[in-house]
């Protein structure tokens, strides 16, 4: 990134309405569904524009049917179309979940049709969206062979991962951090630039305690390093970007560096992704570690609407400072 | 039907044909039930014993480059589009011959290159995925067009009545059916809907619907034809309510006590097959003779066919890992 020429800065969101747009542009293939993302331009303007543009064949208006649009677009794909649908809260994937872990999933495996097809689903708590508003519904899907999921941290990562996504033959979920969209920016090269899926990014090196996160909690995992750096523990944080392809050897050699690790994510404790790199360390990296491997994450509860509710579910920066002093301890 | 109408609008040729899959679908199924009774089949076998006439309509009404999402009764739809016996029985058999090699069973295969979208279990989920393959042609502004099915018990799940509402708000080149057997396994559709008939439901979509005999080859070759003609020319999908009525379980292990006796007696004798030789001997297409030939020819395919599927290879365990994923180079077309 640092040869490149840097444009002005975007959001997270923008950086995202951007990726579509090129895609849109290269590909005529490349076309959108959701509800309410033509004329309005999507319930978080990511497409506002695009029906002008592109016109209402390639920025479909869907009825209030997730089901239904996900399966069309799970044939529009299998047709050799690339389908970008857009959930207008990654909770409403809910609705859906039956065609993409049941057909889009299996399709390949069972009988060798390739479905690339790319599902974006706004998630994430921190803007008092309540239950049906601020899930992470990644851990269903993690859980279910067949599909790619993505989850971004910034400008950068978010439109060179969904470009990636759109190229890929197979179904991606690309959970977007909702709370991210309008709160970070940064420039971007100017030349297209693509991230492989399945690569996970250290995005701060350090040699104490490694965090291993991604989306919103990338930012509070910085955070809380800063803090620590003042108290003389250097915290790494590697954000995974791809939670399926998960970069193993990233997190293995963070973790056999530091030999300590927090896992940190926002969607809730039990059996969640934390708990499966968990073990995954325990499985192969037994030796390296130095401590006990800490989860940090929200309670089993849903996600809460009241102020101090929210507050008291999400993880802060201060748990993941007494966390990393605790293992820093060891 | 109106055999002058039919002698109209037939060709000759077609309804010969017709009747040779109604007959090649009989005898392969009968050998796949005949399998699954000597225990060499392992897996679950649903048959369209007595509804052959409906796959075998429908399929006879499309161009090759259509696309159709099968009901998983609609063996006749797979041997018109080249899936052959052989191939068939090796799928029963979780051999490596067949179109999924092993990877899944019965009638759940499916292949693109021969415009077949594979079956799944969840009733009603290929019918949004056929309104999806249908928005593509429209999008692309091709002719072809596609069609999907399900029975009366699919008719109930949300994906139906999605996929119907969807289809008819954008006006999409697809055709819907039902196959209403009268059971959903062993729910008569009394308990699964209160409606009579199953098409009062495209009413609400906005969306032309027909009740086609479905025992009655030419009635449901007809209807298609008219569905399939409508959508080509870009005027949206319509509903086919083919009535019918199974005459095997849901699937070979079930005994279907559930079913009155007299209900079967009297489906027997609107057979499809039968009803097809009645109306060929009517028409002067054939004779006795002629029909023995024809099930002799269809006989020995399948017997070729088990032949190859017992050759056929079982896969290898370690099997299991491979396609996941999809790479580039298998994407459609």
């Amino acid at each position: 990134m640092t040869t490149a020429t840097l444009t002005q800065e975007v959001s997270y969101v923008d950086a995202i309405s951007q990726a579509l747009d090129e895609e849109m542009n290269r590909d005529e293939r490349v076309f959108l569904m959701g509800e309410d993302i033509g004329a309005y331009g999507g319930a978080f303007q990511v497409t506002e524009g695009f029906l002008k543009k592109y016109g209402e064949w390639r920025v479909l208006d869907t009825p209030l049917s997730e089901s239904g649009f996900v399966g069309a677009a799970i044939g529009a794909a299998m047709m050799g179309l690339r389908p970008v649908v857009e959930m207008q809260f990654a909770d409403f994937i809910s609705c859906a979940f039956d065609q993409i872990v049941e057909v889009a999933a299996k399709n390949h495996y069972r009988w060798g049709a390739a479905v690339p097809l790319v599902i974006r689903a706004p998630f994430g708590g921190g803007v008092h969206g309540g239950p049906f508003h601020s899930e992470c519904p990644e851990g269903w899907f993690f859980h279910s062979p067949g599909l790619k999921i993505v989850a971004p941290s910034t400008p950068y990562d978010a439109k060179g991962l969904l470009k990636a996504a759109i190229r890929d033959p197979n179904p991606v979920l690309y959970f977007e951090h909702k709370f991210l969209y309008r709160r970070i920016k940064a420039a971007l090269p100017q030349e297209e630039y693509i991230i492989p899926l399945g690569k996970a990014e250290v995005k701060r090196a350090g040699r104490d305690v490694s965090v291993i996160t991604y989306g919103a909690m990338v930012h509070l995992a910085l955070e809380a390093a800063d803090l620590l750096n003042k108290e003389g523990i250097d915290l790494e944080v590697v954000d995974l970007r791809t939670l399926i392809p998960l970069d193993k050897d990233t997190i293995y050699e963070s973790v056999r560096k530091t030999s300590k690790v927090i896992l940190l994510h926002e969607d809730n404790k039990t059996g969640g992704i934390g708990a499966e790199i968990s073990a995954l360390l325990a499985e192969d990296c037994f030796d390296s570690l130095d401590g006990p491997i800490l989860r940090i994450a929200p309670p089993d509860t849903p996600v809460p609407f009241s102020t101090p509710l929210e507050e008291f579910f999400l993880p802060k920066v201060s748990d993941i400072v007494a966390g990393a002093k605790k293992l820093a301890s060891y | 039907m109106d055999i002058a109408v039919i002698a109209n609008e037939i060709k000759r040729g077609d309804l010969l044909e017709m009747y040779y899959y109604l007959r090649l679908t009989r005898s392969l199924e009968d050998r796949i039930s005949a399998l699954y009774r000597q225990g060499r089949i392992v897996g679950g076998v649903y048959t369209s014993h007595g509804m052959e006439a409906i796959a075998v309509g429908y399929a006879s009404a499309l161009m090759p480059d259509d696309v159709i999402a099968p009901f998983h009764r609609d063996m006749g739809a797979f041997l018109i589009r080249g899936f052959s016996p052989g191939e068939i029985i090796a799928q029963y058999l979780g051999k490596q011959g067949g179109p999924t090699k092993g990877k899944d069973g019965n009638v759940h295969m499916g292949d693109l290159k021969r415009g077949m979208i594979g079956f799944v279990s969840h009733l009603a989920d290929n019918m949004p995925v056929a309104a999806g393959a249908a928005l593509a042609f429209k999008i692309r502004g091709e002719s072809r067009i596609a069609v999907a099915g399900t029975g009366d018990g699919g008719t109930s799940r949300g994906d139906f009545h999605e996929a119907m509402n969807f289809a008819a708000v954008r006006k999409l080149p697809v055709v819907f059916f039902c196959t209403n057997n009268q059971y959903a396994y062993s729910t008569p559709v009394r308990y699964q809907m209160a409606i009579t008939d199953v098409v009062e439901r495209a009413k609400a979509y906005g969306m032309p619907g027909e009740i086609v005999d479905g025992n009655d080859v030419a009635a449901v070759y007809l209807a298609s034809k008219r569905a399939v003609a409508k959508a080509r020319a870009g005027e949206g999908p319509t509903f086919l309510e083919f009535k019918t009525m199974r005459m095997h379980g849901h699937s070979e292990h079930d005994g279907a006590k559930y079913v009155p006796r007299e209900l079967l007696e009297e489906w027997k004798t609107k057979d499809p097959i039968l009803r097809a030789e009645r109306l060929v001997t009517q028409l002067g297409y054939g004779d006795e003779s002629y029909f023995h030939e024809v099930g002799e020819r269809a006989k020995k395919e399948v017997d070729a066919g088990t032949e190859f599927a017992e050759q056929s290879p079982l896969p290898e365990g370690r099997e299991t890992l491979v396609g996941v994923f999809a790479t580039e180079d298998e994407v459609y077309p």
